[in-house]
This record gives C-alpha cells, sequence and structure tokens, in this order.
C-alpha cells in the first residue's frame, strides 16, 4: 500500500493530507503556521501521520503547496495552491468547473477543465479585502471569536453596507457602525455581504461555469456560503475538507507521481 | 545556447553596444547640462528625433530617464522626493521620477541632464500633456503639442490615397512647418532640410532593421528575450533614432541575430514555453521578473512594448527622401497611429503574433502607475481567449513603484501559470479518449 501526502503551508494555518492508493483520504491534520514556518509543516505532517497510525517511510512522496511551500523541506516538490485547490476541488465533487478559495490572506478564482487542471485563476492583489483576514478585523474589532461570526451574521436582517475595501479601514468602519447603534448582526452580515460580492467580483473576471465550490478555510463559515450563494445566485458546493482541499490536491499530485512511476515506460517516454 | 560556445564579438554584441551607446549618450547630455545647454524633452511614440538633431538639440527622453532610476533600484527616493514635494501616489511614476530629477538639478544615476529648451510630445499618451505643462511652469520654456489624428476603431485605418488619410498628412504637415520655426527659435539654428533628409536617412535604416530584428525572433529557439535584450534594443532605437550611430547598431543587430539564426543560438539552454507580453516591464525588479518565466524554460518571443515604445518605428516605415516634410508627416502619422493601436487595438495584433511566433501563452502586465496601458487589459485579455485557445496570464505590479510589486505574489501567479501550461501540454499529447 503506498501513501502520498500533501502539505499546505497557508499564511495562518498549515495543513496535511495523506492519501491512500485508492485515492481516500486517510488522516489529516492542521496547526497554526506562527513565526517558524519550516516547524509548522514538519508538525502538520507529523500529526498527519501520527492520526493516521503511520511511519514516515511509509509515505513514498510528499508535495508542498501553498505560500510556504518551498519550507516543506521534507517535501519531494512544491505545487502551487492554484493547482491543488483545482485537483482537490474536481476531487471532491467532479462536475466543478470553478472554484472559489477563501484564505487567510487571499481569494482565489480558479476555472478548472474536467480533470481539474487550471484554465484561468485570478487573486485579490496586494489587499486582504474580501479574504479571511477581512473577517479577522471584524471579530477584533467586535470581540467576537471568528467561529462565530458566521452564527451572529446569520441572525442578522438589515446588513449594513460596508464600504471600505481596505481590511485596515473595516475595522473603524465597523466601529462607526457600532457608534451609529447598529446592531452587531447586521454589521457582521454586511461585512460577509461585502467580502461575498468582492468574490463574485473575481469569479465573474475567470467567468462562472458551474458547479462551483468553495474551498478554504473561510468555507466553514456558513454566513459566508450563503451570501455567496446570494450573490452568485447558485448553490456553491462545500466539503467537510474544505479547509484541506489545498493539501488534499497536493497529495493527489503526490499520489499521480507514485503511480506514474510504477506503470512501464512505454517506448519513446522518459521519467521525469 | 544550442550550439558549442562560439565568440568572435558578434554573439551578446546588441547587449555590449546597446550599453556603451548609452554611456555615451548620457556623457553627452552631462556635457550639455554644465554647459547650461538646454534639450528637446520628447518621448517615446512620436520623438520627432530626426528633426530635432537638425537643430543640434541633446536630445532628452524623460520616460528612459525615469525607468533607468528603477532598474537601478532608486526609483523609490525620486518618487518620495516627488511625493514629498505634493505629487500623489497614485500618479505616473515616469512623471513623478522626473519631477525628483528636476529638483535635483538633473541628477541622475547616469549623469546629468540640461534643463528642457524645448518639449515637443504627442497626443499618444494623455499623460505627455500634462507632464510638459510641469515643464513649461518650472522652466517657463515652450511646448509643442503634435496632435496625430489615431483611430476609432480596430482594422479602420485609412492609407496614402485614402481622402481621409490625406487630411490628416497635411494637418501633421502643417503642424510639423510650425514646429519647425519653434525650433529655430529655441535654437538659433536655421533650418536645413538636407541635415533632416541624412536623419530621416539613418532613421529608416533604424526602422528597416527593427523589422527585420523582431521578424528574426520567430526562429526556434528565439534569439532575444523581448523583456530584457529587447528592452535594451528599444533604448536605441529611441535615445539613437536618426543618428548615424543608432543606424549602424541597428545593422549590426540584424546581422548579429541572423548569425544567432543561422546557428540556432538561442536565449535558453533548453527554450520550453514561448511567451508574448502586454504592457510594461516590471523595471524594480527587472532582472527577477524575467527570472521568473526563464527558470521555467518560458522565454518571451516579442511583446506589444516594442511595438508601441518604439514609436511604431517597427512598421520599418522608410521615408520619402526626395520629399521630406510630407514623407515625415505621412511616417509620423501611421507610426504614432500604430503605436495606439497597439495599446487600444491589440487582440488582432496578438493573435498575429501567436501564429508567427509560435506562442503557448499570452503574458498581461498592467500597472498602477499607467493607465493609458493598463485601462482594459482585462477586457482585451478575455476578447483573447475567447477569440483564441491560448493560455493567458494577468499580473498587476508596476513599472517604477516597488511598493506594489509583491515578488511572492507574483511568483506564486507565474508558478501557476506554468503548471498549467504544462498540464496543457500534457493534455495535447495525451491520446484522445
Amino acid at each position: 500500500m503506498a501513501y502520498a501526502a500533501g502539505v499546505d503551508v497557508g499564511s495562518t494555518q498549515t495543513k496535511a493530507v495523506i492519501v491512500g492508493e485508492a485515492r481516500q483520504i486517510v488522516s489529516r491534520a492542521l496547526v497554526e503556521t506562527g513565526a517558524n514556518v519550516i516547524r509548522a509543516a514538519e508538525k502538520a505532517f507529523e500529526e498527519a501521520l501520527h492520526a493516521g497510525d503511520l511511519r514516515e517511510e511509509e509515505v513514498e512522496y510528499v508535495v508542498g503547496t501553498g505560500y510556504g511551500r518551498y519550507k516543506v523541506t521534507f517535501g519531494n516538490t512544491q505545487i502551487t495552491e492554484i493547482s491543488c485547490h483545482g485537483r482537490g476541488a474536481v476531487h471532491m465533487f467532479p462536475g466543478t468547473r470553478t472554484v472559489v478559495d477563501m484564505g487567510g490572506q487571499d481569494t482565489k478564482a480558479i476555472r478548472v477543465s474536467y480533470t481539474g487542471e487550471i484554465v484561468d485563476f485570478c487573486m485579490n492583489d496586494k489587499c486582504a479585502a474580501g479574504t479571511g483576514r477581512f473577517l479577522g478585523a471584524a471579530s477584533s474589532a467586535l470581540g467576537i471569536p471568528i467561529d462565530g461570526l458566521g452564527p451572529t451574521a446569520l441572525r442578522g436582517e438589515r446588513p449594513v453596507k460596508i464600504s471600505t475595501t481596505c481590511t485596515v479601514f473595516a475595522e473603524s468602519e465597523v466601529l462607526s457602525w457600532l457608534g451609529k447603534g447598529k446592531k452587531i448582526e447586521d454589521i457582521l452580515l454586511g461585512v460577509h455581504q461585502s467580502i461575498a460580492a468582492r468574490s463574485a467580483g473575481l469569479l465573474r473576471r475567470v467567468g462562472i461555469e458551474e458547479e462551483v465550490t468553495f474551498t478554504g478555510g473561510v468555507a466553514r463559515n456558513m454566513a459566508m456560503v450563503d451570501t455567496l450563494n446570494d450573490r452568485l445566485g447558485l448553490k456553491v458546493n462545500v466539503s467537510e475538507e474544505s479547509h484541506f482541499m489545498g493539501a488534499l490536491g497536493a497529495a493527489l499530485f503526490a499520489l499521480d507521481h507514485i503511480l506514474a512511476s510504477r506503470a512501464p515506460a512505454k517506448s519513446g517516454e522518459h521519467a521525469s | 545556447m544550442a550550439v558549442g560556445a562560439i565568440d568572435d564579438g558578434i554573439v551578446g554584441r546588441g547587449n555590449r553596444d546597446g550599453a556603451q551607446l548609452f554611456r555615451v549618450w548620457f556623457d553627452e547630455l552631462t556635457q550639455a547640462a554644465e554647459s547650461d545647454r538646454g534639450g528637446a524633452y520628447v518621448f517615446v511614440m512620436g520623438s520627432m528625433s530626426e528633426l530635432l538633431r537638425a537643430f543640434d538639440l541633446p536630445i532628452v527622453f524623460p520616460e528612459i530617464n525615469s525607468l533607468q532610476t528603477a532598474v537601478r533600484r532608486v526609483a523609490h527616493e525620486y518618487l518620495d522626493e516627488a511625493e514629498d514635494y505634493g505629487y500623489s501616489p497614485d500618479i505616473c511614476g515616469y512623471v513623478k521620477a522626473d519631477v525628483a530629477t528636476q529638483l535635483r538639478g538633473g541628477a541622475l544615476p547616469m549623469g546629468r541632464i540640461p534643463k528642457p529648451a524645448l518639449a515637443v510630445y504627442t497626443n499618444a499618451c494623455n499623460t505627455y500633456i500634462k507632464w510638459a505643462e510641469i515643464w513649461e511652469r518650472m522652466y517657463d520654456v515652450p511646448t509643442f503639442a503634435l496632435d496625430v489624428p489615431g483611430t476609432r476603431a480596430a482594422g479602420a485605418q485609412t492609407w496614402p490615397g485614402d481622402p481621409d488619410f490625406e487630411n490628416d498628412r497635411r494637418y501633421v504637415a502643417a503642424q510639423i512647418r510650425e514646429l519647425i520655426a519653434v525650433c529655430e527659435q529655441v535654437s538659433g539654428v536655421k533650418f536645413d532640410i538636407d541635415r533632416l533628409r541624412e536623419n530621416m536617412g539613418h532613421a529608416n535604416t533604424m526602422s528597416r532593421c527593427w523589422k527585420r530584428v523582431l521578424e528574426l525572433n520567430q526562429t526556434r529557439p528565439s534569439l532575444f528575450n523581448a523583456l530584457t535584450d529587447g528592452t535594451i534594443y528599444l533604448g536605441v532605437s529611441n535615445g539613437l533614432r536618426g543618428s548615424e550611430a543608432g543606424a549602424r547598431y541597428f545593422s549590426d543587430l540584424v546581422e548579429e541575430m541572423e548569425y544567432k539564426s543561422e546557428r540556432g543560438i538561442g536565449t535558453l539552454t533548453d527554450e520550453l514555453y514561448r511567451l508574448l507580453f502586454v504592457g510594461v516591464p516590471c523595471y524594480p525588479i527587472f532582472r527577477r521578473f524575467s527570472e521568473l518565466f526563464t527558470e521555467w524554460g518560458g522565454t518571451f518571443v516579442n511583446s506589444t512594448y516594442l511595438w508601441f515604445a518604439s514609436g511604431g518605428s517597427n512598421l520599418g516605415f522608410q521615408y520619402d527622401l526626395d520629399d521630406p516634410l510630407e514623407s515625415l508627416a505621412e511616417g509620423v502619422l501611421i507610426s504614432v497611429r500604430d503605436a495606439m493601436d497597439a495599446m487600444f487595438f491589440q487582440t488582432d495584433i496578438l493573435v498575429e503574433m501567436i501564429d508567427a511566433f509560435h506562442a503557448d501563452g499570452v503574458v498581461y502586465h498592467p500597472i498602477k502607475s499607467c493607465r493609458t496601458v493598463s485601462t482594459g487589459l482585462a477586457d482585451n485579455r478575455r476578447a483573447l481567449m475567447a477569440g483564441r485557445d491560448v493560455a493567458s496570464l494577468f499580473i498587476e505590479s508596476d513599472m517604477m513603484d516597488r511598493r506594489v510589486v509583491s515578488e511572492a505574489q507574483l511568483k506564486n501567479r507565474v508558478d501557476a501559470f506554468f503548471e498549467g501550461l504544462a498540464a496543457r501540454r500534457g493534455q495535447a499529447a495525451a491520446p484522445a479518449p
């Protein structure tokens, strides 16, 4: 039995996934990235090994992904999280043609082929507006833990209009709405709608083709899923594994490598 | 290189001689500044150098000066100085670097430039007009706007013989006559049509050769990188336009490219992907920006920059030396119009380039500094992708301001682009299901 792993070193959290030969998820782990990126990658991988009751030598190939992919020092190769999210999303939802990945500091819109390969993509540039960090700013301003943002926003009825596109200024705008006596749930619903609007803009730039799959840590936020559905006028796919989609895609690429290396070389082919 | 080391002085000569000519040019500008001679400030899209050289005016290209500050990694000092002076961060970085240069008495890393005695510009870029007004206010010098009729729709250009074109030619020729009078007044040199004719002859050589150099890069492997090497050639094409040295340089460059073409000498050891570039290069990390692509075996075989920033000389337009003024008007009209078309109606041009240069992908690089070049690139890209199944990448940064250049973000996008190109190639090679 061969095992393959993907380690996704993101800006805030590092995820590791180990898959088996049948492309099934064997185990997963999630740790805070922190300042020591190399250690975070190691720790996530160790925890995934432990969760799967596996030894390191049983994992034949490791792919690093995410912004810290080159810090996965034990990895065999690196692939961008753009390709990995596309691959992971199509694996979980084979009908996927468009992916929206919302992470800690960037949001990506990715158009994929039926095989999961990238047709086109675009991302927010040099600005964390419309990303998980935007929610973090609201969480900090309102004193509500990240996990509580979605449920609170879902109670909102009269959302405020968040006009700033800057994450730094978002915090002061949230405070100004509080000062005007607006309800916290209405402010938070406005924050979610603002992020959904920016994400929808990115998606339109690559072209929205159904099915749309929502990946990344923010996909766990049900208010974000709802506002995105409203904005797009469709129902996005969300998996239990959304948060691990990049690591899963990386693990699947790693498995491809293992399986390809086992296949007998055809005449005229050379191993890479 | 595809063949064993060949070094008889021809390979790489364009880059070496280009750098040397730049040094000589800036030495001359420094001497002019120190002897308090005023220069003719001009721009790359319609510089009128052929004419201005006939009045012995030192020619200053503020766009080239500004980009040199970025390549030499000091642009931020100039930008900060202009912003401290009151210019907004949102204004064109070229303009601000020039403002700071003026505030520093013309001091640049490459030398010192003279103050303007005259500014000549076309309407090819809207910023040119406001930029020249800054010098007008600073130095109380004449500025001359050459209004070149452009095209309102792709493919709707008129050509010599067409009544509309002839009207436009007369309109431009009349402006050139006005410009000659201004030049005589500013320089104190009487207009000599034979000197103009001689300069136009050199410009003919340069245009003819530039067109040939661009065509030669259709060769596999590509002979020069349009982004890096091409920018050096472009600098000479502008800075020495209409000069004997410029004509000699481009004749030599054709010889170098033909030499490399015949021997299969390319820019990369292993050229895997041939790319087209749309926009202006990222000068603050010029070398690294190029490496982001070459590390994957990608090389730029052509760019819209080599078209519009060469003032349209890519067309190889040949002046009729028997009728210099009318022919100059015709050349300006066609060349500047083509430069504008390369920015605004580039999709058809790109489709032709994709075929001619066997390009695997197109890289769009809008920049914060320049609305003229960048506005509409997203639409242009969409139009290209709708009309052609070609991989494309859209990355944003700036040609001057390192504050909006994030190498990590650029690398991530470039890496993903090449992963997609590799997958696309793999799919194309796979047997049909």
